[in-house]
């Protein structure tokens, strides 16, 4: 399995490669939107001292690593799988004896591999203008490595699972839109969670979204409790579970949908 | 055993029925009409290891339903499929390594790197052995003359050349079953040739056993020795390519060369098509011995051929109906 994923991988790259204009305007981007939310909420805890229990210090720092994390870990597959399935292109990956989603994980690593390398420059350029308040410490740091590891598999389950909605409608773009709108507010994207209302910040509790990146920057910044850390790690075992739970019983559902009707 | 063994296979699509016009859309939305097509109605046929097999009808006939349903792509509505002893639709990782679909307006080439970099994707995938692919590799190189293609992303290459590589592509594996689906659409006839002189190659050398579906006669009339006509789901045909001929088309073309230009024929026969001295009769087949006797008799004749009908006006009388009316099956 390992060689499959070297030849995807080297595979990824090299095509990549060839879509280097839409590889930097997608970058522009997933760079874009976090620095105008970091820009907003400084500029409003400059004006208030803090807002919650973050100062514009923290603010930078919270929104420089989330974009690092939401940029390791997010996918792209929901809008990939519409095309796949309304195309047809789907009936010569279902010819392959193997499973989709080791492709899709290469080509998604492939694409963040090269993207790091603009990114990780944006990071420091950000860092220099905004002097966040982050003193990183090895354990934290260790223990967010670990969660971004497990958020990029629960985020990739959960979107594979979601992106086989396509199998029953072929006009997915209004689900996507509140999929994504969801994601918006329980992800940590907009804000972080505990500015978020009380109902809201504990729906996302229970939400995957919590913990494909949100919970990560937690931990980097060293804002969790041992408690908090324990029953964290605890819900993205759960959701990486149920997600690839979830994402299997959908795939074979679908796939017996699709192969009901055809292309 | 077959390798392919179908028994009263059948298809049946649900599809969505409305009027034209707002109203109609308007009355969908509260309810839903439908309809169900059955595309594949009872099929039952088998093919033998080795065998290369030409499946033959309309647009719409459920050739190519028949190929999803063979290949694990699409699901049964009833009867049952074995393919090299696995029931398609169950799409086992055993059975997808012994198989290949080729459909000629699909691909499996990734478009924008080097045909060799996809062929390496689909090696791995398969988990082909080195020493095995190295050798499949120079084959297909050679057969197919792939050598100055490999190199080249497959956006940069003519769809003959893509074809080629399609097909390429598809064999790395050393399918034992391949279902071909409309492999020479869209190619000019030298590229047709080519890939028919390959295909033909390929099935001698491996044995691999071959349902190919084409709207071009000349493909089936190459590679196939069996032929199965279907039309509405239906199979009208299985049997021997020359068997279809004998048992369907009731005339043969007797065609006369004179000695002199002009020569009244239309007491022996229709005249088809007469260019100078040249004259082309058709004649009811019962009658062609005696009528050549009358032509060598009583004209000069300087040559004079019997031939069966061009393939595809028989097969066109078949799926008409014009020679009786009736569904036929063959041997």
């Amino acid at each position: 399995m390992l060689r499959i994923y070297w030849v995807y991988l080297k595979t990824a790259l090299a095509l990549q490669f060839q879509y280097r204009a839409a590889m930097a305007i997608w970058m522009i981007n997933r760079i874009v939107e976090p620095t105008v939310f970091l820009v907003v909420w400084v500029t409003t805890a400059n004006a208030r001292g803090t807002v919650g229990s973050y100062g514009a210090a923290d603010f930078a720092a919270y929104f420089i690593i989330l974009m690092v994390v939401n940029q390791l870990t997010f996918t792209w597959i929901i809008f990939e799988f519409e095309w796949r399935i309304r195309s047809g292109e789907f009936s010569s990956i279902l010819l392959k004896p193997i499973h989709p989603i080791h492709s899709d994980i290469a080509d998604n690593l492939g694409y963040k591999i090269l993207t790091l390398v603009i990114l990780l420059p944006v990071a420091v350029l950000l860092i220099a203008l905004f002097k966040p308040a982050f003193e990183p410490r090895l354990v934290s740091l260790g223990l967010a490595a670990v969660s971004l590891v497990v958020a990029y598999f629960l985020r990739m389950f959960v979107d594979w699972g979601f992106a086989l909605s396509g199998f029953w409608t072929t006009r997915t773009s209004a689900l996507n839109q509140i999929y994504f709108l969801v994601m918006l507010f329980c992800s940590g994207r907009l804000a972080p969670l505990e500015l978020l209302p009380h109902w809201l910040e504990r729906v996302s509790w229970y939400l995957p979204f919590r913990w494909t990146g949100y919970f990560t920057v937690e931990l980097a910044l060293n804002r969790l409790g041992p408690a908090e850390i324990a029953a964290g790690f605890r819900m993205q075992a759960l959701w990486l579970v149920l997600g690839l739970v979830l994402m299997q019983s959908v795939w074979r559902l679908g796939v017996r949908k699709y192969t009901a009707v055809g292309s | 055993m077959p390798a392919i063994d179908v028994q009263r296979l059948t298809k049946t699509y649900v599809v969505p029925e409305r009027e034209a016009g707002l109203a109609a859309a308007l009355r969908s939305v509260v309810r839903r009409r439908t309809r169900s097509v059955e595309a594949v109605a009872e099929v039952s046929f088998s093919l033998q290891p080795g065998e290369f097999v030409g499946f033959v009808g309309p647009n719409g006939a459920g050739k190519t339903t028949t190929l999803k349903m063979l290949s694990g792509l699409l699901f049964p509505s009833a009867g049952r499929a074995r393919v090299l002893g696995h029931v398609p639709q169950k799409r086992e990782r055993a059975f997808l390594s012994r198989i290949t679909l080729v459909m000629g307006q699909r691909n499996q080439l990734l478009w924008d790197i080097p045909v060799i970099d996809s062929f390496e994707r689909n090696r791995v995938v398969y988990r082909v052995p080195t020493r095995v692919y190295r050798r499949t590799l120079d084959e297909l190189t050679e057969l197919l003359e792939l050598a100055e293609l490999l190199p080249r992303p497959a956006r940069n290459l003519s769809l003959g050349e893509r074809m080629k590589c399609e097909i390429a592509v598809a064999l790395l594996h050393r399918p034992q079953v391949l279902f071909l689906d409309e492999p020479t659409i869209g190619l000019d006839l030298t590229m047709q040739r080519r890939i028919r002189g390959f295909l033909a190659e390929y099935n001698r050398l491996h044995r691999t056993t071959v349902l190919l579906t084409s709207h071009y006669m000349a493909d089936v009339e190459a590679l196939c020795r069996r032929i199965i006509m279907i039309d509405r789901g239906r199979i009208l045909f299985d049997g021997p390519l020359d068997d279809l001929v004998t048992r369907f088309s009731p005339h043969k073309t007797i065609v006369v060369e004179l000695r002199r230009d002009t020569a009244d024929l239309s007491r022996y026969g229709e005249v088809v098509a007469s260019e100078g001295s040249r004259h082309a009769l058709r004649v009811p087949k019962a009658d062609t011995p005696q009528v050549t006797a009358r032509l060598l008799g009583d004209l000069p004749i300087a040559d004079l051929t019997v031939e069966d009908p061009p393939i595809e006006d028989v097969i066109e009388q078949v799926f008409a109906g014009a020679l009786d009316g009736k569904r036929q099956r063959g041997t």
